[in-house]
């Protein structure tokens, strides 16, 4: 009697029925990336001479987060909301308002002459406040300065700050300089 | 009518097991692209801020971590629920910041040493003063590039997940 062959189960699709789970998780789980906003620290050197001090006036914008979580930008009050308006108008000062931060011209490759302003955000907090409010003022902060760039970058370049190569990248980080001077706590309400 | 004999009913056909290291591999990978590296576990509570403007962090092997946050649940009967620093897998105080970035710095190459960064995952709920008191001593350290620790987007906050 002839062997009688048992048919095979094909199996031939099995590895691309694998491959599509694995795709489909690695689409699907969140893998946990390391995320923040970066700041650079100014380096320890004599307690007073704080950047945000010898700088004139108009040049220097103070942003104050109390210890009950309030906002004061230049002495005044103000919501959350109204801070990257606020800051990027300050940063650009597209009207040249003399109360506005000067602005120095200052050669810059890819872009040439361009006036780059010497406007300095001064952030201060007191120690009871949330670190919540706190991120949240910085977060703030950035997008301002990440709109103000965006617009640079669509002017001169046509494309979004993203979009754009290292050397654009830099030549924007040139024009405008993120400035935010992260100063000296100040202990009014004496929280912990 | 031979040809329409069945040929079931004889021994079971057996299953192909060739797929088999294809699933393996499969649940390999699935692993090693899910499961972080982490190499301490966490002893406080992080719930991280939330920040439109977040960007990742590049390099991870370049960064080091300070841990600021109450202490987990099943350690505050015995820790209090005051927010303690943790570096590497023990809580710390401030003096020994000064050390750990000091040890951390050891552990990259000389190239690498000015690009180190410091990401601070501190809990939302605590208070700057003790913020305040880690940025001065991480200037002291002259440790001065620091992350802020944030979750990306406003949707679905995640940060608890790794509890």
């Amino acid at each position: 009697m002839a062997k009688r062959k048992v048919p095979e189960i094909n199996s031939g699709s099995m590895a691309d029925i694998a491959f599509l789970l694995l795709i489909f998780w690695l689409m699907t789980t969140s893998m946990n990336v390391d995320s923040g906003i970066s700041r650079k620290l100014p380096p320890l050197v004599d307690q007073e001479s704080d950047p945000g001090m010898d700088a004139h006036e108009r040049n220097v914008l103070m942003v104050f987060v109390s210890g009950n979580n309030q906002l004061l930008v230049a002495g005044q009050r103000m919501d959350i909301s109204g801070l990257s308006e606020k800051a990027k108008i300050f940063i650009t000062n597209p009207t040249n308002d003399p109360n506005m931060p000067e602005k120095e011209m200052t050669e810059i490759p890819l872009l040439g002459k361009y006036p780059v302003s010497k406007g300095l955000i001064s952030l201060q907090n007191d120690r009871g406040t949330s670190y919540d409010m706190y991120l949240k003022v910085q977060n703030e902060l950035t997008k301002a300065y990440n709109q103000a760039k965006d617009e640079l970058a669509q002017q001169k370049f046509g494309r979004s700050y993203t979009d754009l190569n290292d050397e654009q990248q830099k030549a924007i980080n040139k024009a405008i300089p993120v400035k935010i001077s992260e100063a000296e706590p100040r202990n009014l309400t004496g929280g912990k | 009518m031979a040809q329409f004999k069945r040929n079931g009913g004889k021994g079971t056909p057996g299953i192909s097991t060739s797929s088999l290291p294809d699933i393996v591999f499969m649940i390999l990978f699935f692993f090693m692209a899910t499961t972080t590296m982490r190499e301490v576990e966490l002893m406080v509570q992080i719930d991280s801020p939330k920040a439109s403007e977040a960007q990742k962090l590049e390099k991870k092997s370049l960064v080091s971590y300070i841990y600021v946050g109450p202490p987990t649940k099943a350690l505050a009967p015995q820790f209090g629920t005051a927010p303690r620093i943790q570096l590497n897998g023990a809580y710390s105080s401030l003096q020994n910041i000064t050390e750990f970035v000091a040890a951390e710095r050891d552990k990259l190459s000389e190239k690498d040493r000015p690009d180190m960064t410091v990401s601070l995952k501190i809990d939302a709920n605590t208070k700057m003063g003790m913020v305040t008191d880690i940025k001065q001593e991480l200037r002291r350290a002259n440790a001065l590039s620091i992350s802020y620790a944030a979750a990306k987007d406003k949707g679905e906050g995640n940060a608890n997940a790794n509890q």
